[in-house]
């Protein structure tokens, strides 16, 4: 029998800032060169459990505890996090944040750097360690000059050069789109040997499971509620129960009334084995077979022949043309670097064009000012922390209309009203530091919304978000939509795309590549392999069980899955 | 769009390779030869050596044109108001009187007011490509690692360099911040009052503040699980030991200030030059 490298034994935790515990009485073991994921929704504790085998806590953040914690022997109560962090490498979710280095060597050198190790010695380890993650040949450049992908390749480095024998991954998915996604994934399952045990923090379920995975443990509430083999977890109803989403292929079967077995192998799309029940999965196709209805309204915004570049020789944008309709909403996607960002600043007029026009309802946006253009216009930050400036959620949605010296009357009435649409009446008169990220998203939201822009646009509305904070904001940005509001949306979230979004325009290069139903582009391998998306697995289901029209089958899906939400 | 002022730039110049700490000596050396003197002579020399060394280290119009402007802004309305309200000042200074011809009034444009302007004119112009040097070509880490070396604590030196290289970080989300509220319809232009202008500042900063003080939280969390603060020392990978062109480099400064005293002391008898006399 294997030794454990970590052992929780009747462990709690409770942060000192908070009433209650946040872990409650933890048993888990994980054995030496275990592959092992922590699944659960956002505040269920898992990161808190990420955080007590790398030894911020106790170390960072205090508390108290219940019970022990055993890491390769010793008792964490008696280790320092230096102590700890020679066992257990962490990559934390936001590579960016990260960096402490100016160049990929110095960074990946830094714990070398702490551990006083000569500066010869130190050069031939950064080398060594950087090919294994292939990044030897850039380890003169500044890593934020770099690819999400190899940003993360750069934290990676950063810790497998202290030889840890344990590699705790915190969100590793969050930051990077699926393509990059995927790769990362791959990466991990590279570089786990036999003596590396790794601990993957996720909440991407399916992504995750494009490599193999020893055990998954889901943890809600501060309690592990399952903690067995991939096949048996997704075999139960418990992902749902909880909050995590399913694979899209699962959940299709499920709607076709196929028992999922852990005998068929649901862990992975391309194990999956039907067992004989295809034409379940025919007739529930048959029964639901319905086709999307695109919007057909009048052109609200025109984008015109749109050509910008920041320094006159490298175009950002090329010529692009979209139409947008009344009460639309459009993803708007393409890899870093697209020209996706750029595209929105000149829409809410940031940055002019060097060529093209925006035409809403007709007249030229181009002749307004930043000012001007927001009554027409409104753009939303991916990240709320970087709009907020006010105390009470009142001023912060009155404040454009402050500025513009509406009379406070006329201000309680439209402020009232949009809090009213935005969910937001009940916390009128709340702190904004006392809410949710969520919350906090919509008070954003809300306070672009107060100026009646005709046009809203999103940037990564949902990055980072678990599966229940994102239903709640797309649900929300729906039933604004449903009143009328057009909507663009900034994202490489493929269920976004495929659920809420009917049209997506492509950019890849600064050039349009595709203008068309979001999943037709999903199934697109080759405008997937442009804007580093991924395919959907309800294509690859479609085909495995022969159906001979698989877009139709993953519209219908679509549909199938939209007319459930409305009805719970 | 990528800001790159005062940011580190890395390229491999005579300039660039040279250690921090020399940097940072020379340019202490020579900023303080052009303050306590008032000779021109003088001050050309650090002038073409400052500008000499700007186009050493491949410093580009267009990295510092913004900051270029705002200096020549400056140095223009300086000109004009220390004639404004001084026209006479090289006149007492010098002892002569040379007109070179009248405006109106007080305003006579002499011969002695003019190299006294001139020469404030090129102190100012003369330092400045110096600032850009050292900002534009030190690695904040390099430098940082060299400051350690003359005995500075490591915990100071660390912290020194994350702030210089979280600026442009900084810079970068105040854009974002600042775009985003001014889309909300925040006047930053000079149409609005000053007071007003502060205040719309603030519901800039206070955003910013926030999101930089999550920066840190994170950024300190990572350094402690790669064991920042383990030992009493540390090592630096991107250490640059002085070699013989630093050791050089520093010794011409050293002789340019002590030249510019000895010039100062003997030549001029205090710091003006007087060729009037």
């Amino acid at each position: 029998m294997k030794k454990p490298v970590i052992e929780f034994k009747n462990f709690s935790f409770k942060y000192h800032s908070q009433a209650d515990y946040t872990l409650h009485d933890i048993n888990l073991k994980i054995y030496k060169g275990e592959k092992i994921l922590i699944i659960g929704p956002s505040g269920s504790g898992k990161s808190t459990l990420g955080n007590c085998i790398n030894g911020l806590i106790p170390n960072s953040y205090t508390g108290d505890i219940k019970g022990d914690l055993i890491i390769v022997d010793k008792n964490t109560k008696n280790s320092s996090i230096f102590d700890i962090s020679k066992e257990v490498g962490t990559v934390l979710q936001d590579s960016d944040g990260q960096f402490v280095g100016l160049s990929v060597g110095e960074d990946i050198a830094f714990a070398l750097e702490n551990d006083n190790v000569l500066q010869e010695e130190m050069k031939k380890r950064v080398f060594t360690i950087s090919k294994l993650v292939n990044m030897e040949e850039l380890i003169e450049n500044n890593p934020y000059e770099l690819s999400g992908g190899q940003k993360q390749r750069v934290s990676l480095a950063g810790v497998m050069v202290e030889d840890a024998s344990i590699l705790l991954f915190d969100e590793p998915l969050a930051n990077l789109d699926p393509k990059t996604g995927k790769v990362a994934i791959e990466l991990i399952d590279d570089i786990h040997k036999e003596d590396t045990t790794i601990i993957i923090i996720e909440h991407r379920l399916e992504d995750v499971l494009h490599k193999d995975i020893d055990r998954i443990v889901l943890v809600d509430n501060g309690r592990i509620i399952i903690d067995d083999v991939p096949e048996v977890v997704l075999s139960t109803d418990l992902l749902i129960q909880y909050g995590i989403r399913e694979p899209l292929y699962v959940s299709a079967c499920r709607y076709a009334d196929i028992d999922i077995k852990s005998s068929m192998h649901p862990e992975n799309i391309e194990k999956f084995n039907m067992e004989n029940n295809e034409s379940k999965l025919h007739d529930w196709f048959s029964k639901h077979n319905v086709r999307l209805k695109p919007n057909e309204n009048e052109t609200l915004l025109k984008i015109e022949n749109l050509s910008f570049s920041y320094d006159g020789v490298r175009k950002i944008l090329e010529d692009v043309n979209v139409d947008i309709k009344k009460g639309e909403m459009l993803a708007l996607v393409g890899k870093n670097g697209a020209g996706k960002s750029t595209l929105a600043k000149l829409i809410v007029g940031f940055e002019k064009p060097d060529s093209g026009d925006i035409i809403l309802n007709g007249e030229s946006l181009l002749d307004l000012t930043i000012k001007e253009t927001a009554e027409h216009v409104g753009i939303v930050l991916q990240n709320p922390n970087q709009m907020i400036s006010k105390n009470l959620i009142f001023d912060e949605i009155a404040y454009g209309l402050r500025i513009r010296n509406i009379d406070e009357e006329e201000i309680e009435k439209r402020v009232s009203n949009v809090m009213e649409v935005c969910g937001l009446s009940p916390f009128k008169k709340w702190p904004i530091s006392a809410l949710s990220y969520g919350q906090k998203k919509r008070v954003t939201i809300a306070s672009i919304l107060v100026l009646n822009p005709k046009i809203l646009i999103l940037d990564e509305p949902t990055a980072g978000q678990d599966y229940k904070h994102y239903s709640e904001i797309m649900e929300f940005l729906k039933t604004l939509n449903e009143k009328g509001q057009t909507i663009i949306l900034i994202t490489h979230d493929m269920h976004l795309m495929l659920e809420y979004t009917y049209r997506a325009v492509v950019l890849s290069d600064g050039k349009k590549i595709a203008d068309k139903p979001s999943y037709e582009v999903l199934s697109d391998d080759e405008i997937i392999d442009k804007a580093n998306l991924k395919r959907t697995s309800l294509y690859d289901l479609a085909v495995k069980s022969k159906i001979d029209e698989p877009l139709h089958f993953i519209e219908s899906f679509i549909n199938y899955e939209r007319s459930n939400i409305n009805e719970n | 769009m990528k800001i790159k002022l005062f940011s580190y730039n890395q390229l491999d110049t005579f300039v660039h390779r040279l250690s921090g700490f020399t940097k940072l000596i020379c340019f202490l050396l020579l900023t303080t030869t052009v303050m306590l003197t008032y000779d021109i002579r003088v001050i050309m020399f650090v002038l073409v050596i400052s500008f000499y060394m700007n186009n050493v280290a491949k410093i580009t119009f267009k990295q510092i044109k913004p900051m270029l402007i705002y200096v020549a802004i400056f140095l223009i309305t300086n000109f004009i108001l220390t004639f404004t309200f001084a026209p006479m000042q090289g006149v007492e200074i010098y002892g002569t009187k040379n007109v070179i011809f009248t405006i109106f009034g007080p305003y006579v444009v002499t011969q002695e007011q003019l190299l006294y302007q001139t020469t404030k004119l090129f102190k100012y112009l003369s330092v400045i490509p110096l600032g850009i040097i050292f900002f534009l070509t030190t690695n904040p880490s390099e430098f940082a690692s060299s400051l350690n070396k003359m005995g500075l604590s490591y915990k100071v030196c660390t912290v020194l360099s994350l702030t210089l290289r979280y600026f442009p970080d900084v810079q970068r989300d105040y854009n974002s911040i600042s775009l985003s509220q001014q889309a909300r319809g925040l006047d930053m232009s000079r149409k609005e009052k000053l007071f007003t202008r502060l205040k719309n500042i603030i519901s800039i900063l206070i955003p910013l503040i926030f999101s930089t003080l999550d920066r840190i939280e994170l950024i300190s969390n990572a350094m402690d699980l790669r064991g920042y603060g383990k030992s009493k020392t540390r090592t630096w990978y991107s250490y640059k030991p002085l070699n013989k062109n630093d050791y050089i480099t520093m010794f011409i400064s050293a002789i340019i200030f002590v030249a510019s005293l000895l010039v100062s002391k003997y030549i001029n008898n205090g710091i003006y030059w007087n060729p009037f006399i």
